[in-house]
């Protein structure tokens, strides 16, 4: 079995990020980036699935700038086979992103495709469920447990209500949540090593893709700040702050 | 005209209150608002969204098959119906987060998710960067398709009238993805946590899930719903449903305790909009502070059992 898995390059989330005054983004340069974390867990739940001989491929993809390379070496280096970089410097929306990664899926035929649930800039938790719909897919949203029984999976998912358990029949596409596991630490050599792996690169000419409209932002603010509270020094205070304010 | 299209949450037998939420957040939009009920057997459902204040007409698509519906079978069912609405909404909770990108995706139009302001019918803005950031966002002309952020909205008075309407739906419907079971919290007895107006929330700072039932006793003693910071989650002291935050529950009550929660921004996400934010932590430096309205360092271990006692 293929397993394909996307990574996309966020702020890392150690990073407390900056608005930019004139209300035109965030401040991105200089700043620490990463695999978006959800990602990284997608990326382990591959590795552990050929590690118990469920796949025996596991290819790495993302879609971006030159940059985002360094995140698809750390994709290798925790054991991916192969790494794709589709180059764009473009801004690459999650319904056109689910285009590229569909007509991907198309050519490569895997048998699982497995994404982060959401990536941890924009928020959006769209990309797997988009890839799932146009390829007539099952999928396993916010996946905490995967078992693969033949042509089978059981997805366990992490939902408002408590655990909800699928068996979806692959091909399929599943959406990794915090608890499917912890990703592996990177060992420098193996780090050096991925930096003598090649990297396949394409480019959108190479997918006769539709892109999709964008959502068009037009304007990045701060959130209000909360007004700075008090602190009180003994539990009567605070009960009887509470019972001012009517809540107790 | 425009006219939107809100699909129904519920757990088969009553409608969860997003519904109700993502109803405020759509009435600056349209004259028309409408609700689609995919079920097994809904009349009680249908009753409960008819009484929605601001709802015009309440659809019900009554079929075996919706019976613990899973978004591969409810998409092209929303599909079929959706060219007669100029919007289509879901409240941001698991439920709208999983099906509304599978119904953008087969339109062919983007998403905009977790709305939490409406500027205009295509204008929004939305939490980004775990809300550190909010963007002003401008959906392109077609449908526009949405999750809503329930925390953001209060939700929609009683008292409604709408018409109630059954709907038949023929499209093929996939048979590769089955529902097997859901092992649900088991905390029947407690408030949920997203609509409840108290929540008792407890973090690493607890230690062990022996000790999470000081919180729940509290909680119990307040009329209180219980959440966790990840931390707690993870450390398996209580179920993944009681997560607030970023890639948790979003919340927005009226009273926030965190107790031995040292407020990764990640958690803050999902507290933001509560009222009254009360933190009780032995380290006095903890970010939580600089959130909460009311900060007590202390030692939990002592303070609550106080505060059990003094509220009687």
């Amino acid at each position: 079995m293929k397993i394909l898995v996307g990574i996309k390059r966020v702020v890392d989330y150690n990073v407390k990020i900056q608005v930019k005054p004139d209300g035109s983004g965030i401040t991105t340069s200089n700043v620490k980036m990463s695999i978006n974390p959800f990602d990284d867990i997608a990326i382990e739940a591959a590795l552990q699935l050929k590690e118990a001989g469920k796949a025996n491929e596991v290819i790495a993809i993302t879609i971006g700038s030159k940059t985002c390379q360094e995140q698809l070496r750390t994709a290798l280096a925790m054991g991916a086979d192969r790494a794709i970089h589709i180059e764009t410097d473009e801004e690459i929306q999650p319904l056109t992103c689910a285009r590229i990664l569909k007509a991907f899926v198309d050519k490569e035929k895997p048998e699982l495709v497995i994404l982060g649930k959401q990536a941890i800039d924009n928020d959006n938790s769209q990309t797997a469920q988009m890839l799932a719909a146009l390829a007539n897919w099952p999928q396993a949203t916010f996946a905490s447990s995967i078992e693969i029984e033949e042509n089978t999976a059981i997805v366990t998912r992490e939902i408002d209500a408590g655990l909800e358990t699928l068996a979806i029949d692959l091909p399929a596409v599943i959406s990794a949540d915090l608890r499917l596991n912890k990703p592996r630490y990177i060992k420098l050599p193996d780090m050096m090593k991925a930096k003598r792996k090649s990297i396949e690169t394409l480019t959108l000419e190479d997918f006769n893709i539709e892109q999709a409209e964008l959502i068009k932002v037009l304007k990045t603010t701060r959130p209000t700040p909360r007004q700075s509270g008090i602190k009180v020094e003994t539990v009567e205070e605070l009960l009887s702050t509470l019972k001012k304010k009517g809540l107790i | 005209m425009n006219k939107v299209l809100i699909i129904a949450e519920h757990d088969g037998k009553n409608l969860n209150i997003s519904t109700a939420r993502t109803v405020t957040a759509s009435q600056g939009i349209a004259e028309s608002v409408e609700i689609v009920i995919f079920v097994d057997d809904g009349n009680i459902i249908a009753t409960q969204a008819a009484a929605i204040a601001g709802v015009t007409k309440v659809l019900v698509v009554e079929n075996p098959i919706n019976k613990h519906a899973v978004s591969a079978i409810l998409a092209p069912q929303i599909e079929a119906i959706a060219n007669e609405y100029s919007h289509i909404f879901a409240p941001n909770t698991t439920f709208g987060k999983d099906l509304i990108p599978r119904v953008a995706a087969l339109l062919g139009v983007p998403q905009v998710s977790n709305i939490m302001r409406v500027e205009s019918p295509n204008i929004f803005d939305r939490p980004v960067y775990a809300g550190n950031a909010i963007v002003t966002v401008e959906a392109p002309n077609g449908a526009v398709v949405g999750t809503i952020r329930t925390a953001s909205f209060p939700e929609a008075a009683g008292g409604g009238l709408a018409s109630i309407e059954q709907c038949e739906i023929f499209v093929d419907i996939p048979t590769h993805t089955r529902f097997i079971s859901l092992a649900a919290n088991g905390d029947d007895d407690h408030p949920d946590l997203q609509a409840a107006s108290k929540v008792i929330a407890g973090g690493r700072g607890l230690g062990s899930q022996e000790n999470f039932n000081i919180i729940y006793s509290l909680a119990d003693k307040m009329g209180a719903a219980v959440g966790a910071s990840r931390a707690a989650v993870d450390a398996g002291f209580i179920p993944n449903s009681h997560q607030v935050g970023q890639t948790g529950k979003i919340i927005a009550p009226e009273l926030y305790m965190a107790i031995g929660i040292s407020g990764a921004i990640q958690h803050l996400a999902g507290i933001k909009d509560a009222r009254t934010i009360v933190a009780i932590n032995k380290d006095a430096d903890a970010p939580i502070f600089e959130v909460a309205d009311i900060g007590l360092v202390g030692d939990l271990f002592t303070i609550i059992p106080e505060i059990e006692k003094a509220l009687g």
